[in-house]
């Protein structure tokens, strides 16, 4: 059943940076490169701009920002924590204060640099912690893969699921990549053996179950659905948006609870199909948060693609690899394989998806899942075309 | 070195008495005065009851592995020099959803890289011991 904000808005412009390990420009560089190449794309002028949504963890604040590009007097602004949970979070935001009309053309981006002050946190604490990390970190749980390493080995306990699901995951998104000259890994075949063979990180996670660490930015553009209409790009509809701190969730190292492997996902799921006239089993292509693949399988159930506990199973026999899988997932190549920029290109590739523009396009998408970080409060879009 | 592990603020008043009961070889946990609930993390908040008031209570101090790692570099300097170590999380005998990350040793004072992760099994029971690092005292486990 459809929702208040049920295709009222739609992303109409997206505009992105090159990804690689260390490029030159500073973060708000970036950002500002971005938001401008967004709005050409959309064919708005930036003094129409009058709302913005970005990461808390953004370098450049959104003053800098309207300054740089020159954007129009800002009525509407807003800003969602939690690193890679906020990706569709800002762009929910946007198209809520557009459906509302505190805005008419709002603009939601992100840019990182894995070398910039507070791209690796975990590398930046002070000796003595306080908060919720002092019952972890000083027990050498310190980065963001052991504390998902933790619950990986749960859920292969539980559940049964081994290293060759994992690898299920890395190649799909990898032979993705591989498609898309944007992406970081476009000309890097990853096997299954590479795989098997890579070095550890964090047991029972290897090299490859992490994402790339990147340098770039993306930025994207959304207006109300009447204004898209005369614009030159099939609108990417908001169709579904919802974000998600569970009960009792504790960010990342969400041992505590009574299940702790019911993540975020589920209840951001719960009100994201309750605002919907879709169903998982329309949805043919999806993007899926992947910081660290066994992010997949956990998101897969959480979403309703499969039962709790079948999500490892689900990705066999190529289920998430274009063309002829079950459920084509990261068609860009994802945090794992195109470029990890707190999933921000998780929403850019669902748009090209309902666009029709994508190197790994699934014909005749009307939508696309597009998810943010499990494991942290998170949110998620459901995109129409 | 030990000395530049990552170490909790003891004297943040909202735990400073889960710290010191480590101290005293005591593991706590922080239950409510109100309704009884036994919570950790620990935090000022009852989430069942919202009451302000709660007490430290002892624990049996057994409990089995729930979870376990073994990271790897790159890390920081003090656990990368002794990489590959284990991290191990867990779940209180008398209520297992009560759980603790810690490390498996073979006694208070092993280093957190002796056991070899081959023999660490999820289900394996563990009891306490406590091992001091500067000030802080911190609950590590051997098996049991």
């Amino acid at each position: 059943m459809a929702g208040p904000l049920t295709d009222r808005t739609a992303i109409v412009g997206i505009g992105q940076t090159s990804f690689a390990k260390g490029l030159p420009d500073s973060e708000l560089s970036l950002a500002c490169q971005a938001v401008s190449a967004a709005l050409d794309d959309a064919g708005i002028a930036p003094s129409e701009v009058d709302g913005l949504a970005m990461f808390s963890m953004e370098d450049g604040r959104e003053v800098d920002v309207a300054r740089n590009v020159g954007l129009g007097d800002i009525t509407f602004f807003s800003e969602v924590g939690y690193g890679g949970g906020a990706g569709c979070g800002v762009v929910g935001h946007a198209a809520m204060a557009v459906a509302t009309g505190q805005c008419n053309v709002a603009v939601a981006w992100r840019a990182r640099k894995r070398a910039a002050k507070g791209s690796r946190p975990w590398a930046q604490v002070s000796r003595r912690i306080t908060g919720h990390w002092q019952w972890s970190r000083p027990f050498g749980v310190i980065r963001p893969v052991d504390e998902i390493a933790m619950l990986t080995r749960r859920y292969m306990h539980e559940f049964g699921a081994t290293r060759e699901h994992l690898a299920n995951v890395a190649v799909a998104f990898r032979k993705h990549a591989n498609r898309n000259p944007a992406a970081t890994m476009y000309e890097k075949p990853l096997t299954r053996e590479q795989y098997m063979d890579a070095r550890w990180i964090s047991e029972p996670l290897c090299l490859f179950d992490n994402c790339l660490e990147t340098d770039g930015a993306l930025a994207a553009v959304i207006v109300s659905a009447d204004r898209a209409k005369d614009l030159p790009h099939p609108p990417a509809y908001v169709h579904s948006f919802a974000q998600s701190i569970p009960q009792q969730h504790q960010v990342m190292t969400n041992y505590f609870n009574d299940d702790p492997l019911i993540g975020p996902s589920y209840a951001c799921a719960e009100r994201l199909w309750a605002q919907s006239d879709f169903t998982p089993n329309d949805v043919p292509v999806a993007q899926i948060y992947d910081a660290f693949s066994p992010l997949i399988p956990l998101s897969l159930e959480g979403y309703g693609f499969c039962a709790r506990g079948e999500g490892a199973e689900f990705t066999d026999d190529g289920a998430l690899e274009w063309p002829g899988g079950r459920l084509p997932t990261n068609t860009s190549g994802g945090g794992m394989s195109e470029a990890y920029v707190h999933g921000f290109n998780l929403v850019l590739e669902g748009v090209r998806q309902m666009r029709g523009t994508s190197t790994s396009q699934v014909d005749g998408a009307e939508t696309c899942l597009v998810t943010s970080g499990e494991g942290v409060p998170t949110s998620a879009l459901l995109l129409r075309r | 070195m030990e000395s530049d592990f990552l170490l909790p603020d003891v004297e943040d008043p909202d735990v400073a008495e889960f710290w010191a009961g480590c101290a005293r070889g005591e593991l706590l946990v922080q239950t409510c005065k109100s309704c009884g609930l036994r919570r950790m993390p620990p935090r000022p908040m009852c989430p069942r009851c919202r009451s302000l008031e709660f007490r430290w209570d002892p624990t049996s101090g057994r409990g089995t592995i729930w979870s376990f790692i073994v990271p790897h570099p790159p890390l920081l300097p003090a656990y990368e020099e002794l990489a590959p170590y284990n991290a191990i999380v867990v779940a209180l005998e008398e209520e297992p959803t009560l759980r603790f990350v810690g490390n498996l040793v073979t006694g208070p004072d092993g280093p957190i890289n002796e056991i070899d992760p081959a023999t660490i099994q999820i289900g394996d029971p563990v009891r306490v011991v406590f091992h001091q690092v500067e000030d802080v005292t911190l609950p590590r486990w051997t098996k049991s």
